[in-house]
């Protein structure tokens, strides 16, 4: 994790650290067995042509969980996440397996965002973000929005 | 159903009635997968003697993550079943959630989850005639507190 950031050191513009991912179809066998979802669109090539996607999904939980990361990454283990909303608006295909670990050549999805307002509220130091996921073509399939509460450096 | 609306008398009628009611257990090793999952390994997620000597004093669930239910079923999913059984179309996407977390989550805790319909809506999109859920679901930790709250859309078609 990256270092401890303060709220004296961000400014409306401020960039998040981005977060690379990669879908792979292992990543969402491995993510339906963690979050219970088990619905086929995401697995089942079939389905997914029935339900007029072409072939399985990434899940839109998945990618909203990368922003989960981008975000308690960036603010820390001092820093509180308030709110995160994301809409999944793009669909996004995972890359196939090449070997059992390795997936093969394919897209990478970039979880980024920035600061778009900072305020005091409640006795809390609060920065508003835009956040979102963007495929290998730049397109923001997973636009959202995140509120945090950050800490301030302590006075000598 | 009036005027070919998708949203039938029975939906509306359910706008605000809490429809369900589920129990989830917040387990180490839940949380760890999930951290796994994502490719996660902030020691918060992963490590419970780190996390334990934390201000949160045991190892902190990701945002969003609010273990397993006691008996089968999620809130949406069961939620899902019920809107089609209502009639509502069986093509379904999930459109996206917003999060409001209030108090921290983690290993041991108890989540009392209910479910109600906050929305209807309707409009035509590039999938045709289309149908807008918001559910709300708001979580109450085991000490009385709510621990969180989701707004997820469902998109059905």
């Amino acid at each position: 994790m990256a270092k401890q950031v303060y709220y004296e050191d961000v400014e409306v513009g401020t960039d998040i650290t981005p977060l690379p991912k990669i879908a792979t179809t292992r990543m969402l066998v491995q993510w339906a067995g963690a979050s219970g979802d088990f619905n086929p669109l995401h697995y089942d090539e079939e389905f997914a042509k029935a339900m007029g996607v072409g072939t399985p999904i990434v899940h839109g939980a998945l990618k909203r969980a990368w922003l989960g990361q981008l975000m308690t990454d960036w603010i820390g283990e001092e820093g509180k996440l308030k709110k995160l909303s994301c809409q999944y608006r793009g669909m996004d295909y995972p890359r196939r397996m090449k070997t059992m670990e390795e997936p093969r050549d394919g897209e990478t999805w970039w979880c980024k965002g920035k600061v778009t307002r900072k305020y005091e509220e409640g006795g809390e130091r609060l920065v508003e973000c835009e956040i979102w996921v963007e495929n290998g073509k730049g397109e923001k399939t997973t636009p959202g929005s995140a509120l945090a509460a950050l800490p301030v450096r302590k006075k000598k | 159903m009036a005027n070919g609306s998708l949203i039938t008398d029975e939906m509306r009628k359910l706008i605000g009635v809490t429809l369900d009611t589920i129990v989830f257990k917040v387990e180490e090793g839940a949380i760890q997968r999930y951290a796994q999952a994502i490719g996660d390994p902030n020691p918060l997620f992963n490590d419970p003697d780190y996390a334990s000597k934390t201000r949160y004093g045991r190892l902190l669930a990701l945002p969003g993550f609010t273990g397993w239910p006691a008996k089968a079923g999620r809130p949406t999913e069961k939620l899902f079943a019920f809107l089609v059984k209502a009639g509502a179309p069986a093509r379904i996407l999930d459109g996206g959630i917003d999060f409001e977390f209030i108090e921290p989550v983690g290993a041991g805790d108890v989540l009392t989850a209910t479910t109600k319909i906050a929305n209807v809506a309707e409009r035509e999109t590039r999938l045709g005639k289309t149908m807008f859920t918001t559910a709300e679901v708001t979580y109450v930790n085991h000490k009385g507190k709510v621990a969180l709250k989701s707004w997820a859309t469902i998109i059905q078609f």
